[in-house]
């Protein structure tokens, strides 16, 4: 071990991954707080049982790879992941749904790949659509926004539900459960019928869904607080968003009878949570600023292709993933021009 | 106005700048011992005329230019000869190289100059000769023999000269406060290679962190002979502005095309210490013995510029601005930014040495580079629009071609990605290595494609002699036959 640095510089800057870990967390409360106000507080159990499940399975996947355990526990990187996932599932998931999927996002999606840095997939949304497709009935089963239940959840008919799937008042966890928006709208243009009577449906407010619209809002308030302290850059968020709007608005401007307005689909589902914490994790997206913009684009549209044509109410975790699988090609197409190149 | 370009990029640093401009420009005290490189620029090393134990003046010559690129070396001070052996020279590697070495006598006793009365009288040839034999190289670190760079090539038209005053890297103002306090030399330094260049027009480049130096320079300026031909831009600090490449683009929002060189968009680019060395050179005969270090760092207590003779032990100056220093901390010639971090401190100063600087934030190694987590900061910035990560996974997995497909050898070394990189990854380190290596693999290829051809054709001729011996002995054989032939005949006639 040399006494000091062989090679310059001998200055560094002041981010560094933990930083970039914790400023994301710092953004992500007004989600929290939004998703507890409206869907209430099954959210946080599941953020403190993915935290604490996502630590212990870093751990054993460090010890088994021979990695220092304190760079990699402390870097944020898993606590990240396990509230990503934790918000994005239905707020009185079973415990063991939240456990299947940080486990396979940690094990499989992230380490196996190995690990920080390393993993061509999104491990959060990996582990999402793996649930998805493996358990669609408890995937499914939203709440309806706080005010039109007229059941109040509290703290602990929270923990009893996540824990035991039974609920105090001996009725089936479907019983109090409801479909989300998106997910009425999709049926119900099934039945042929026009956005403009579907929403006018009580879930619905002015925007998207009601509690949803608001939900969108305050993550994006996040998202932009990022983009303050440009942990992110503009590039992915912006492209994804005007992906987004530009398709639904076309559709929407061909079709007004049979497809949702370019708001309803900007305020749905997790739109800005995929738009400002998702698509823009820069492990697993696009390295270039063109490149960045094609990425950012191809998940608005694909977003919203599957949201309409697709089988799914919503597109995101598919669309990020497929991006996922574009990244090398999108990098190497891109590359900028160097200083003196012909132009 | 004129309309500045931009260079993509670049970092806005902290300057540490005012650590070393309270004071005046110093001039060192007299070291016993001068040790003198024979190469102290970019070129072909200098060859002694004098031995052991010659007497010597101030400002003599003591070696003189070989080849075209090339420059003289004087004596910087009176004394004798002791030595002209391999020393330690102050280089990255830590190799040892021929050096003079001088043990002076303190009088300080000048040797006859000659100077010029009026350069306007002399060519610029004559010009270009006064400036190599006054062992004038680049003085912003580079260390370029300078008469080179004034020679308006037969294919190109000097358009643009520019002087070279941003010194962007934080911690040193060798440049600042030259200006600051010689601003006039400096412009007398401009009048003669703006003869000798025949440029049509000429440009100051200061960045906006030193407004006194750019007070000093307008002032002088203002009642100089040559106002009015000469523009001072101040340009805004960012680093690496002071880099040739990416002032030429602020300045001209031109490119240098790749592989080429400046002239080939009509510029040239000179440094502001450069064109002191030069006014003094020409109008006062005195060759190049000295040149202003910053002296600087967390370690320094009296930092300040020195005036140091060439071959003073760098030990004496940091001892003269009362420099306490740990083993643990690099003695850095350079910036913080490109500089390199030097054995010992015995190393003496030579004509490249622009700052010294001891004690830096960053002095150890990081104790664990994370992964890289593709972040992109380090390709925002970059100010020659690489893609320093995807070099990094290349260089990493010594994937070498890859790596120069993706530009390797257009990397300046700047370190900006590596100061932004939020994973402390060494990303200098492991384009300097690429780059070694890359090298390192083309000669053993030259080598082995020259061994092949070699080894092709001694096969050709082994197999050529071959034949020829399977000709001879044919040949033998026939004319033995024949021989025979005609004794048999012979004997049956009889």
């Amino acid at each position: 071990m040399a006494l000091f640095k062989l090679t310059p510089p001998y200055l560094s800057g002041t981010n560094r991954v933990t930083d970039h870990m914790v400023q994301l967390l710092l953004a992500l409360l007004p989600a929290i707080i939004a998703l507890t106000i409206f869907f209430g507080p099954g959210v946080l159990i599941n953020i403190v049982l993915a935290v604490v499940l996502a630590l212990v399975t870093e751990a054993v996947m460090l010890k088994c790879r021979h990695r220092p355990l304190k760079p990699f526990l402390t870097d944020g990187s898993a606590i990240v992941t396990a509230v990503l996932l934790a918000i994005a599932l239905p707020p009185l998931s079973p415990w063991w749904l939240t456990a299947v999927g940080i486990i396979f996002a940690i094990v499989f999606a992230k380490h196996l790949y190995g690990g920080l840095g390393y993993n061509p997939f999104n491990p959060a949304m990996v582990a999402y659509v793996l649930l998805l497709i493996s358990f669609p009935v408890e995937m499914t089963r939203w709440l309806p926004v706080a005010e039109l239940n007229n059941i109040d959840i509290t703290f602990t008919t929270a923990v009893q539900i996540i824990f035991t799937e039974q609920s105090p008042y001996q009725l089936a966890v479907d019983a109090i459960s409801g479909a989300t928006p998106l997910d009425v709208m999709k049926t119900q243009t099934g039945l042929q019928q026009t956005p403009d009577i579907i929403q006018q449906n009580s879930a619905f407010g002015l925007l998207a869904g009601q509690g949803w619209q608001w939900v969108n809002i305050w993550v994006a308030i996040g998202g932009l607080f990022l983009l303050y302290r440009k942990v992110i850059n503009w590039h992915i968020p912006t492209a994804m968003l005007a992906g987004l709007a530009t398709i639904s608005l076309v559709t929407w401007l061909i079709s007004p009878a049979t497809t949702a307005s370019p708001l309803f689909h900007l305020f749905s589902g997790g739109t800005m949570l995929g738009a400002f914490f998702i698509a823009t994790d820069p492990v697993t997206a696009a390295t270039t600023l063109k490149g960045r913009l094609i990425y950012g684009a191809g998940i608005g549209l694909l977003t919203y292709i599957i949201r309409v044509w697709g089988g799914y109410p919503d597109g995101i975790a598919f669309a990020v993933l497929l991006m996922n699988m574009l990244v090398p090609l999108i990098d190497d197409v891109t590359q900028p021009r160097v200083y003196g190149a012909k132009r | 106005m004129r309309q500045l370009g931009s260079f993509p990029g670049g970092l806005v640093l902290d300057g540490q700048k005012s650590r070393s401009t309270q004071q005046p420009i110093r001039s060192a005290p007299l070291s016993k011992v001068l040790t003198l490189p024979l190469q102290q620029h970019i070129g072909a090393a200098a060859v002694p005329i004098v031995k052991v134990g010659d007497k010597v003046l101030k400002g003599q010559q003591i070696a003189k230019a070989e080849g075209h690129v090339s420059v003289c070396l004087h004596a910087p001070s009176s004394g004798h000869i002791t030595a002209i052996d391999e020393r330690p020279i102050p280089h990255p590697s830590g190799l040892s190289a021929l050096c003079i070495t001088i043990q002076t006598d303190g009088k300080e006793q000048w040797t006859e100059l000659t100077p010029i009365e009026d350069y306007k009288n002399s060519s610029d040839h004559e010009l270009r000769q006064l400036i190599r034999d006054a062992g004038i190289v680049g003085l912003g670190g580079a260390g370029f023999p300078s008469f080179i760079k004034l020679n308006p090539s037969v294919h190109h038209h000097v358009d643009t000269l520019i002087l070279n005053g941003v010194e962007c890297e934080p911690y040193i103002s060798c440049d600042d406060m030259l200006m600051r306090e010689r601003a006039q030399g400096i412009l007398d330094g401009i009048a003669i290679m703006r003869q000798a260049t025949k440029a049509n027009q000429c440009i100051i480049a200061i960045e906006d962190n030193k407004p006194i130096a750019i007070n000093a320079m307008q002032t002088a300026l203002s009642t100089h002979p040559e106002n009015g031909k000469i523009d001072i831009i101040v340009v805004p600090t960012r680093y690496p502005a002071g880099s040739e490449k990416q002032l030429i683009e602020v300045i001209t929002n031109k490119q240098v095309p790749n592989g080429g060189l400046p002239i080939d968009i009509g510029t040239v680019m000179h440094n502001v210490g450069t064109a002191y060395a030069i006014a003094r050179a020409i109008n006062y005969g005195e060759p190049l013995i000295s040149r202003i270090v910053t002296i600087t760092g967390n370690e320094v207590k009296n930092a300040g510029n020195l005036e140091v003779l060439f071959g003073t032990p760098i030990k004496d100056c940091l001892i003269f601005c009362e420099t306490q220093w740990q083993i643990t901390d690099p003695i850095i010639q350079g910036g913080p930014m490109m500089g390199y971090p030097l054995p010992n401190a015995d190393l003496p100063i030579t004509k490249t040495a622009n700052c010294i600087l001891v004690g830096v934030e960053q002095a150890a190694p990081a104790e664990q580079a994370m992964p890289c987590i593709r972040c992109g900061d380090c390709a925002t910035a970059c100010p020659v629009s690489l893609l320093p990560q995807q070099l990094y996974w290349h260089a990493k997995a010594k994937n070498l071609d890859k790596a120069v497909d993706y530009n390797l050898f257009d990397c300046i070394e700047c370190g900006c990605c590596n100061y932004v990189c939020p994973s402390e990854i060494p990303l200098v380190q492991y384009f300097k290595f690429a780059k070694t290596e890359t090298m390192n693999q083309q000669q053993e290829r030259q080598k082995s494609d020259a061994a092949r051809v070699r080894h092709d054709n001694r096969q050709t001729r082994q197999e050529m002699e071959k034949q020829e011996k399977a000709l001879r002995q044919q040949q033998r054989k026939a004319a033995l036959a024949a021989s025979q032939a005609a004794k048999q005949a012979e004997e049956d006639k009889t």
